[in-house]
């Protein structure tokens, strides 16, 4: 009938397209002129790889990026941890004291201003005479990150169905060994999403690195952060390609892996 | 009816390491924040005096205390300098939230409108310029915008200007940045929120006589105001205290509150008068935060 | 009014204390009172259907024999012993899901294997024993496919093997038929009760499916607003209701309210409303009100032009009702007849269609009498 044909109307169709162009364009303009020859941004010189050779020989923005690697692998499996740990807590722990104050807590840095939880956590980190550098940057990456998995993850648990829950203490599992046998396996597409998200988030952050990180510690955004402010770097755009490609590769891999359990999940229990 | 006192005792061990983690690492370093704004500036370190030194016994704590003062406090209020940011951050904030949600929301429905098989392609489509580096896409668009960059190019090139134009340093450069960035976190609440939507809906009241445009404004619009709400919180609450896209795009002239306590805290070195700033903001931001987290409770553990 | 009835009925087979003995359990949530001081006791060996309507407390009751939840007072023993505080995976008790609750990520013969993990058998002995339950439920080839791999009915095995693996006292089967179509259900019930009769296993099983209870069931226990109204065999759930609401709860029935006008020799003639003098038997427990409500079963109700043939034993004592045929409703196997009776009251009549041309079938308008014994009445409390 007319109804279903208009459902998905070309007004639909022009949105979606705008939407997605206006949020893909400054990115392919990005990769397409990291490949650029010219050293100026305005000037098309002919495809090239210069600005990858000249990336992997400069040793600042190398080391940089080895540090930003590190600490997002830290403060991501840190938060993995800790956030699938609230995450359960909140969902299965029922009415505690403390509680709304918990969740309070965890929720909050999703929108906290970042400039106010990096200025905190620096000020922390003071008063307890804590050497600025790798670690601290990693503890405020968990920090923020944690509270991201513990949204995801808690959101996977109240879609859950309890009853294979149920099933596996029936059978003789205890209610720790129960959530290990049956609900992990169920929940492990959401906390490894959860672990992406960290890993992303801590990758590319630059307001809290900036607050806590010390002398030697520059994380990759800071790095490019000060180049930025001294105008377009070429070196800069194959950089962000490089990070582009990696981040895209593994959500197109988390994305299918995802999908394979889900739909297994799914399709266990009967309508 | 699920097996609830089971799974309590378990869980109440659980919760022990992230509370003590969230305890220690987000809420007392609030107070350490406090303490600061009632400090005073020092050339020293750490650069604010007066330094609570908690060997030293407890007259030399007393006299710490008093010296206590809340004058940073004073000078946020009647500074002209502070209040003007803080009010352009508000109302930038605001026009960016209402910008987003007038171009987020069409591409959420048209999302929700996808047949079922192709709905998670475009939310991967929608995920992964998120995933990818804030600063990258921010850094992307100063490509675009320069005098010679790309837009100017095309401008000239299709006739609409007859000289480049000025982008970059402008709130217009700004605006853009921000509702380029922040387009996911306005776009995602809303799909979610209008996906669950049964189709069922706009046939019924099709049935009863609405017309396309009718059915959207009496049923399907109401309908989505909790993911209008939730878009909304995510967005206008982190805008406010933005630093990194007004700093790279906007203009010299009056700073975003994030911006002035950027350059307080790191140029002028004045620890104590950023960390009022930033309780201040914390005070301004304290009513949308208490509504964010009642909607954040009744949509995660709605039920419990 | 329901009274709360006595656990035990007529000993099929009496074999001694029975095993399990449910004493005065009491479940409230919030305000609301799920299970109410009830008691049953569940012999080995048997096969029982709690039924009821949706919101009576099967579940709930079911739920806390399994272990997931425990009541608020009373006592549940099993073998004697009260295991109403024991966890869910200490108890020698296993339950098949309504959903099944496979695990999607095991295969077949892991997730039947999983519960015996847990026991702790060696790996010889828990192979032996998943062929051996891969057998019982005829799933011969299917050990290394996932749920997914699986339709309703298999996956529907696979939770029976799993729960059956582990040889508990007691399996407990929530609703486990609710999800396959008709076809299948009838065979699954038979080969449930097959099953349960070869193992010598006790099994409770909730439904709100009356037809089920009654095939499959040793005795049923019905249950209302968390009290047991009856707990029968089912001939005698239908044939000899306890409660009024029990008669029009299981199957069709005809109800005929009336005072008590004579008693006089084991039969009550009682003056019904719309429906005249009826004489009923009086029943094993006489009646001490002076009004009471009679059930008839619609299949109890003969249809005939002019009564009782002459030559039918006690036709003489046989209640007579004239009336016309109101609607006529034909299922095949059976045609019912609703009658309207000359004196006022609706009756529901049943006749199997024993011939296949309809030469003797009535058609709506005619008149007919409408006939049946007293013993084929039940009399009950208002």
């Amino acid at each position: 009938m007319a109804a279903r044909v208009a459902r998905f109307s070309n007004f639909n169709l022009v949105s979606l397209t705008l939407g997605l162009a206006f949020l893909y364009l400054p990115i392919v303009v990005l990769v397409v002129y990291s490949f650029n020859d010219s050293r100026l941004v305005t000037v098309w010189g002919g495809w090239s790889l210069r600005w990858y050779r000249e990336f992997f020989q400069d040793d600042a923005m190398l080391a940089a990026s080895w540090i930003s690697l590190r600490v997002a692998l830290a403060s991501a499996t840190a938060a993995a941890v800790l956030g699938t740990l609230a995450a359960v807590a909140l969902s299965r722990a029922g009415s505690f004291r403390g509680r709304t104050l918990f969740s309070g807590m965890l929720y909050a840095p999703l929108v906290m201003p970042e400039v106010i939880t990096g200025l905190s956590l620096l000020l922390l980190f003071v008063a307890l005479n804590a050497e600025r550098g790798f670690w601290t940057v990693a503890i405020a990456h968990t920090t923020l990150t944690m509270c991201f998995v513990a949204v995801v993850v808690q959101s996977r648990l109240g879609s859950l169905d309890r009853s294979v829950e149920e099933a596996a203490m029936d059978l003789g599992c205890g209610p720790v060994e129960a959530f290990f046998q049956a609900t992990l396996p169920l929940i492990w597409p959401a906390i490894a999403a959860g672990w992406m998200l960290a890993f992303a988030l801590s990758l590319d952050d630059l307001v809290i690195a900036s607050f806590t990180t010390g002398p030697g510690s520059a994380t990759l955004p800071i790095r490019i952060y000060s180049e930025v402010r001294l105008g377009v770097k070429p070196e800069i755009n194959a950089i962000c390609t490089l990070i582009i490609a990696v981040v895209t590769i593994a959500i197109v891999i988390a994305s299918l892996a995802s999908k394979l359990s889900r739909g297994r999940a799914d399709s266990a229990a009967p309508m | 009816m699920s097996a609830r006192q089971i799974f309590t005792r378990p869980a109440r061990i659980a919760v022990i390491a992230p509370y003590l983690w969230m305890g220690l690492f987000f809420l007392v370093p609030f107070g350490f924040v406090m303490k600061i704004s009632l400090s005073q500036s020092a050339i020293a370190l750490p650069p604010y005096t007066p330094v609570f030194d908690l060997a030293a016994g407890w007259d030399a704590l007393a006299a710490a205390f008093a010296e206590l003062s809340l004058d940073n406090f004073r000078l946020l209020i009647s500074d002209n300098l502070y209040v003007l940011s803080y009010l352009r951050s508000l109302t930038v904030a605001a026009v960016s939230t209402a910008i987003l949600l007038v171009i987020g929301y069409p591409v959420a429905y048209a999302m929700a409108r996808l047949p079922r098989g192709w709905q998670p392609l475009a939310m991967m489509l929608v995920i992964v310029p998120f995933w990818t580096s804030f600063l990258i896409r921010v850094y992307a668009w100063i490509n675009i915008l320069q005098h010679d960059g790309l837009l100017n190019k095309v401008l000239l090139w299709l006739h609409l200007v007859s000289a480049p134009v000025v982008w970059l340093s402008t709130d217009t450069a700004m605006y853009l940045g921000i509702v380029y960035s922040y387009l996911p976190f306005m776009v995602l609440p809303l799909y979610a929120t209008l996906a669950k939507l049964p189709h069922a809906l706009g046939e019924a009241a099709a049935d009863l006589g609405c017309s396309p445009r009718q059915a959207f404004w009496l049923v399907t619009f109401p309908l989505s105001l909790p993911g209008i709400g939730a878009g909304v919180l995510l967005c206008f609450i982190p805008i406010v205290g933005e630093f990194v896209i007004p700093d790279l795009l906007a203009g010299s002239g009056s700073q975003m509150i994030g911006q002035t306590l950027w350059l307080e805290f790191f140029t002028n070195r004045d620890w104590p008068v950023a960390s009022a700033i930033a309780l201040i903001l914390l005070a301004v931001l304290l009513l949308p935060l208490t509504i964010y987290e009642r909607v954040q409770l009744r949509q995660l553990e709605g039920g419990r | 009014m329901i009274e709360n009835v006595a656990k035990r009925s007529a000993p099929a087979d009496a074999s001694g204390a029975p095993l399990l003995q449910i004493e005065a359990v009491w479940k409230r949530f919030g305000g609301f009172v799920a299970v109410n001081r009830l008691s049953l006791d569940i012999r080995a060996g048997e096969f029982f259907a709690l039924l009821g309507p949706s919101g009576c407390g099967k579940t709930t009751l079911l739920r806390m024999l399994a272990g997931f939840e425990t009541p608020d007072s009373g006592r549940i023993l099993l073998d004697g012993q009260d295991i109403a505080a024991v966890l869910p995976h200490q108890r020698p008790v296993n339950m098949m899901f309504q959903n099944y609750a496979l695990f999607p990520h095991l295969s077949v013969a892991n997730n039947i294997a999983f519960g015996l993990k847990r026991a702790g058998l060696p790996g010889r002995e828990i192979r032996e024993r998943v062929a051996e339950m891969v057998a019982l439920v005829k799933l011969e080839g299917m050990e290394r496919r996932k749920p997914d791999q699986l339709s309703g009915g298999q996956q529907q095995r696979v939770a029976l093997a799993r729960a059956l693996a582990r040889r508990p006292r007691l399996l407990l089967l929530d609703e486990p038929l609710a999800a396959l179509d008709k076809k299948l259900r009838e065979s699954t019930q038979l080969e449930l009760m097959a099953l349960q009769k070869r193992l010598g296993m006790t099994f409770i099983i909730v439904t709100h499916d009356q037809d089920e209870a009654m095939t499959v069931a040793d005795r049923i226990g019905v249950m209302q607003s968390g009290r047991l109204a009856q707990v029968a065999t089912p001939r005698q759930l239908y044939e000899t209701p306890a409660s009024r609401w029990v008669a029009e709860f299981v199957g069709d029935v005809n109800m005929l309210e009336g005072a008590i006008e004579a008693r006089d020799h084991g039969r009550l003639t009682v003056a019904t409303e719309g429906a005249g003098r009826i004489s009923i038997a009086e029943p094993r427990q006489p009646i001490e009100a002076t009004s009471v409500c009679i059930a008839i079963r619609p299949e109890k109700i003969k249809l005939s032009r002019r009564g009782p043939a002459a030559d039918i034993d006690h036709a003489d004592a046989m209640n007579r009702l004239d009336g016309e045929v109101a609607e006529v409703g034909y299922y095949g196997g059976l045609t019912s007849y609703k009658i309207r009776l000359d004196t006022g009251a609706t009756l529901l009549a049943k006749m199997a269609n024993t011939t296949r041309l309809d030469a003797d079938a009535y058609r709506a308008g005619q008149h007919v009498v409408a006939w049946f014994a007293p013993d084929d009445c039940v009399a009950l409390d208002k």
